[in-house]
């Protein structure tokens, strides 16, 4: 076995049997660390990987969520098969912009500011639609929170834990292996130079499609679980701008097209901006803003001195 | 014998600048055909509108009796023509064995396969050493033969070669020649634009002269370069002094 498997399968083990000896703040905090973890690499599969940028993800991720969301509130129908649906209309809706886009040749910026647009108007007619709440927000019954209910996907939050965990894992398997596949190696040529890409035989309308719905029907999940953790639902904070901000730092600090990237962005974000909190509430500060301020110091921290992320300088360091 | 590949009246204009006006020529099966001609007469133009880059305003490009002038690069390249770039175009990202490796899968799903492939192509191009170094470290010379690498590595019948000598040493530039001979010899159909006349001069049974876009002489090396048409374009108008 090779160093970088070892160290991941410690990894793995560790945080296995890390809710045994963790406390309910420091589950919840681990929790989330997956869940961006996870989240931060459905949007890699599109940037990192087939050098699309999209800055409008929070659209998927409040889809997906509203989607099972929906199922569950009006039918009882619980995650399990929601969560096709909202994949379904995730894929489906990506694929919608990458059409408009790639179509007419929109790419780079042009293409982010039309992933914006899409996330946002879809935030502004949500507010209008009641039969999800509108702006009121929807809200998902609660029940009790010391079984476990899989069918319902209800439970204590070591569950949640152990969902985001297997999601976190899985999708870094899939990303290892979708990267090494025939799609993968297209993927890269695309982001390396459309052009060249193109002239080797490569189909870059439909490739980057692929990129596209893959990468937003992951984001779908991460949605049905933000819904089923969390039990409220707003348009203004799903679908909000500062969400698909969030979702892409982790990669964008971790390293961008990197497997491991995303996890140790992740991580080291959530952390710092838990541990600011910490601070501040110790010190009995209250400065509105202040994780944002935080999120951009340490983006421009890493943008000077480590322009490609983190990881790739600690995987060198780790001789990996 | 019908000609491999067939340029028929071919126009491309941009902006009312006639980049390549009314070229015709034929590209038999099994030669080397030359493209030459002084800077901006229209070879690259020509090239990209062969390969699908950019689409002819007017004439037809005929790949084995198909016209594929519609086709777009991808579709272009599956049809059997393989290109380099005269602005080369490597994957920088990519280590050099990547590079080829995407030209390779467009002909089989397997990855180990086309590893396989494209260490060989390598090794024929001399660059076998540095396939795992990062294509962005390469020289020029060494970026202009993954170009080729890289078009071979997609199994072409017809190889459009866009300026691959340039800046090669001249036993470098031997070697090249080697290879594509060797490559000719095994079957594959070879258009090149070469401004090394050493290379040109070895390689091509037939040369086409560009000058403004326009066909002016076409013909066996050794009779192209006494025609006075090819002369005057590249040096000028003889003059009584």
């Amino acid at each position: 076995m090779s160093r970088a498997r070892v160290l991941l399968s410690l990894l793995l083990l560790l945080l296995l049997v890390f809710p045994a000896f963790s406390g309910p703040y420091a589950l919840s905090v681990a929790t989330l660390i997956l869940y961006f973890a996870y989240t931060g690499q459905a949007w890699n599969v599109m940037m990192g990987f087939a050098g699309q940028l999209s800055l409008g993800h929070s659209l998927f991720a409040g889809l997906g969520a509203y989607a099972a969301g929906a199922l569950f509130f009006h039918f009882g129908i619980g995650p399990w098969a929601g969560v096709w649906l909202a994949m379904a209309i995730c894929a489906l809706a990506g694929v919608l912009i990458g059409f408009l886009a790639f179509r007419f040749g929109i790419s780079g910026v042009y293409f982010a500011l039309l992933t914006i647009a899409f996330a946002e108007f879809t935030r502004v007619g949500f507010d209008h639609i009641d039969w999800l709440g509108g702006p009121g927000g929807m809200f998902l019954k609660v029940a009790q929170r010391d079984q476990v209910d899989l069918l319902h996907f209800r439970g204590p939050p070591v569950m949640y834990y152990y969902a985001m965990l297997l999601l976190a894992a899985g999708a870094l398997a899939v990303c290892s292996w979708l990267l090494r596949s025939k799609t993968g190696y297209y993927w890269q040529a695309i982001r390396e130079n459309e052009e060249a890409a193109q002239a080797l035989g490569i189909n870059t309308f439909r490739y980057k499609l692929a990129a596209v719905a893959i990468s937003s029907a992951m984001t779908a999940i991460s949605g049905v679980f933000f819904a089923f953790y969390y039990n409220n639902l707003f348009p203004e904070q799903i679908f909000n701008i500062s969400r698909s901000i969030e979702i892409i730092l982790g990669p964008v600090i971790g390293g961008v097209g990197t497997l491991f990237g995303p996890v140790l962005g992740a991580a080291l974000l959530t952390l710092l901006a838990e541990g600011i909190t910490e601070l501040m509430q110790a010190l009995g500060w209250e400065i509105p803003g202040a994780k944002q301020v935080f999120y951009g110091f340490t983006l421009l921290v890493v943008v000077m001195f480590l322009p490609n992320g983190i990881w790739p300088y600690v995987a060198k360091k780790l001789r990996l | 014998m019908t000609p491999l590949l067939d340029i028929r009246s071919v126009s491309k204009s941009f902006r009312g600048l006639k980049a390549v006006s009314n070229v015709s020529f034929p590209v038999p099966q099994g030669s080397i055909v030359g493209l030459i001609g002084p800077n901006g007469a229209g070879k690259t133009t020509l090239f990209n509108v062969i390969a699908g880059a950019f689409a002819p305003d007017s004439g037809q490009v005929v790949l084995e009796g198909r016209a594929i002038q519609a086709l777009r690069p991808d579709q272009v390249c599956a049809a059997g023509i393989g290109r380099t770039f005269q602005i080369v175009k490597p994957f920088p990202g990519l280590t050099v064995l990547e590079n080829v490796v995407v030209g390779a899968l467009h002909r089989t799903g397997s990855v180990r396969e086309a590893e396989e492939k494209s260490f060989q192509i390598l090794e024929t191009l001399q660059l076998a050493e540095k396939c795992n170094l990062p294509a962005s470290t390469l020289t020029l010379p060494d970026r202009k033969r993954l170009e080729v690498a890289r078009a071979l590595a997609t199994r072409p019948r017809l190889l459009l070669l866009d300026e691959v000598m340039a800046g090669l040493r001249p036993t470098e530039c031997d070697q090249l020649v080697e290879v594509f001979r060797r490559l000719n010899g095994a079957g594959l159909t070879i258009l090149l634009i070469e401004h090394v006349m050493r290379a040109v001069m070895k390689l091509a049974q037939d040369i086409v002269v560009l000058h403004h876009g326009e066909v002016v002489a076409r013909g066996a090396p050794a009779q192209v370069v006494r025609d006075p048409a090819v002369l005057e374009c590249y040096l000028g108008e003889e003059t009584e002094v």
